[in-house]
């Protein structure tokens, strides 16, 4: 019988499967399909301080083994969040979820996760400072180690819960930035955000997407993702969640062997609703495969 | 909601650039006319999503149009071959609205869910008038179809060779009626939208992410909040949309 327990900063997660903000909304949706208790846990929808509609359509675009979104953090802001949305995930799911955070002032930030610091349910706070899809913030803090540093500091004063912060692969070097939150008291990190990039319609000769550009992800970004897991678990000594294209258990192995604690999955979920469950029953079968009894101790294996 | 291996039946040319496919698999989850399915193709990473025009016990009926690479791929499927289906999706006509009669209006491909709609329209004893609208004659398709359910069946090409000349809408400002139902494209919905008299529901397309609920790539504003045009959609009340 192998073993697929890992330990996230102090809490134990039955698989290392995590569905990533965005791709999972708060839960209870796909609780109708499965029950997604299965899962080691999962990133709500990234929640701002006030509601928001997000930008205007067409926010899609398919890609070569991926897609590009550019939906803009659409969501009801943190109040509703707080009265309609988390009743009706800790009816469908008993484990504590990970609370993703967005915003666009570091005040914002502190905002957003000191009213939801209340929420017994949240064991983790994952705080997005890479959304290329909004002006005026977003990526701009996680493209500045000075700036993540800073978020990191102020949501670190308004929590005791451990603080993710989720890194931007739109970078020149995601080792400065990983180690800047680091030293400023992040509890993890979580990498990677997806890739600024485009497509362009041949019949209408303009941008598909309204925006123009949107975060590619998808099988094709996994290369890049193993990457920086890979640089940045050499240079940080606290856990990384790794993401970008898992859609296999094999995926999460690999990424595991990368470097990463734990494994996010993301656009696999809205091909294939039920991926992440499947992820998930496919691990034990595929770990024997590869002579896996204990899933942590690989963490990092690769290096 | 229900996602499984669905064998294609039929794959047949039924007009220019115009397909109909039998697909045999689950129909539990199609519980209303207008709902849709989500269709994965080999090498392509986004679902299509595609209108169900019918369906019985076991197949499902679509119609769709060669636009794209997607649907080219499509069309060379052969009998036997299976295909990875979301069936079940969205929220479809709400058939309580209408009474003693009502009109529907399809454009081009949106002329599709059109046809489960008229029969259960009919079934429940509405008097139905179909007003289908295409450009030119090689592309109109399903006219005997419709007559075999009971309805009159008025067809527009905008170049005159078929049917009256001209849209769905001159032949619909003539008519009396007290509700409507329409799918197709968004300059037909603004030609509509001009000259209804009465309530009515419109069935609406938008690229989406995952076509289930979950991405938020198909939002729109509505007068009554935010719809996910693939979940809460993708009919909407002619009282609600915001133009």
């Amino acid at each position: 019988m192998v073993d697929t327990k890992v330990t996230l900063s102090g809490i134990e997660l039955s698989n290392p499967v995590i569905p990533a903000s965005g791709t999972f909304g708060y839960g209870y949706e796909f609780a109708e399909l499965y029950d997604i208790n299965c899962l080691g846990t999962f990133s709500f929808k990234g929640t701002t301080k006030d509601p928001r509609f997000g930008n205007p359509t067409p926010r899609i675009a398919e890609c070569e083994r991926g897609m590009i979104n550019a939906v803009g953090l659409q969501n009801p802001g943190v109040d509703k969040v707080i009265s309609e949305e988390l009743p009706k995930l800790k009816e469908c799911f008993h484990k504590p979820v990970m609370a993703n955070v967005s915003g666009f002032s570091v005040e914002d930030y502190a905002y957003t996760c000191e009213r939801l610091n209340g929420e017994d349910q949240i064991g983790w706070f994952e705080v997005n400072i890479s959304c290329p899809n909004v002006h005026g913030g977003g990526m701009a803090f996680g493209t500045s180690p000075e700036m993540a540093a800073l978020v990191t500091k102020e949501v670190k004063k308004v929590t005791d819960k451990p603080v993710f912060i989720k890194l931007s692969p739109n970078v020149t070097d995601i080792v400065s930035i990983a180690k800047a939150c680091e030293d400023a008291g992040a509890d993890g990190l979580s990498l990677i955000n997806t890739l600024l990039g485009m497509r362009i319609d041949l019949k209408t000769k303009k941008p598909v997407i309204h925006n123009k550009m949107g975060g590619f992800s998808g099988p094709a970004i996994k290369p890049v993702a193993l990457r920086m897991v890979y640089q940045v678990y050499e240079a940080v000594k606290i856990p990384i969640i790794g993401m970008g294209g898992i859609e296999t258990a094999e995926d999460v192995i690999e990424m595991m062997l990368a470097g990463a604690t734990a494994v996010e999955v993301g656009a696999a979920n809205l091909i294939d609703p039920f991926a992440s469950k499947t992820i998930v029953d496919n691990l034990p079968s595929v770990m024997a495969k590869y002579n896996i009894e204990k899933l942590s101790d690989i963490i990092g294996g690769a290096h | 909601m229900y996602q499984g291996m669905y064998e294609i039946l039929s794959n047949k040319c039924i007009a220019k650039n115009t397909y109909e496919m039998i697909l045999k698999g689950d129909t539990a989850s199609l519980t209303k006319p207008g709902q849709f399915i989500n269709i994965k193709l080999e090498g392509k990473y986004l679902r299509r999503p595609i209108s169900v025009c019918d369906y019985d016990k076991e197949t499902t009926t679509i119609i769709y149009k060669v636009v794209g690479k997607g649907t080219e791929q499509m069309a060379e499927m052969k009998n036997g071959e299976m295909l990875d289906v979301l069936s079940g999706l969205g929220n479809g006509f709400d058939i309580t609205k209408a009474d003693k009669d009502a009109v529907l209006l399809g454009g081009g491909a949106g002329i599709a869910p059109m046809f489960n709609l008229c029969r259960e329209l009919i079934n429940k004893g509405t008097d139905v008038t179909v007003i289908l609208g295409f450009n030119t004659k090689e592309e109109v398709y399903y006219e005997e179809e419709f007559k075999n359910l009971g309805a009159k069946v008025y067809i527009t090409t905008v170049d005159g060779s078929y049917g009256e000349k001209g849209f769905v809408t001159d032949v619909m400002k003539n008519l009396t009626y007290s509700y409507f139902f329409t799918c197709g494209p968004m300059p037909m919905f603004k030609a509509i939208e001009s000259v209804a008299t009465t309530s009515g529901q419109y069935s609406f397309e938008e690229r989406m992410g995952c076509g289930f609920g979950a991405c938020m790539g198909c939002s729109c504003k509505t007068k009554y909040g935010n719809k996910r045009i693939c979940k809460d959609g993708p009919v909407l009340y002619r009282e609600e949309i915001i133009w």
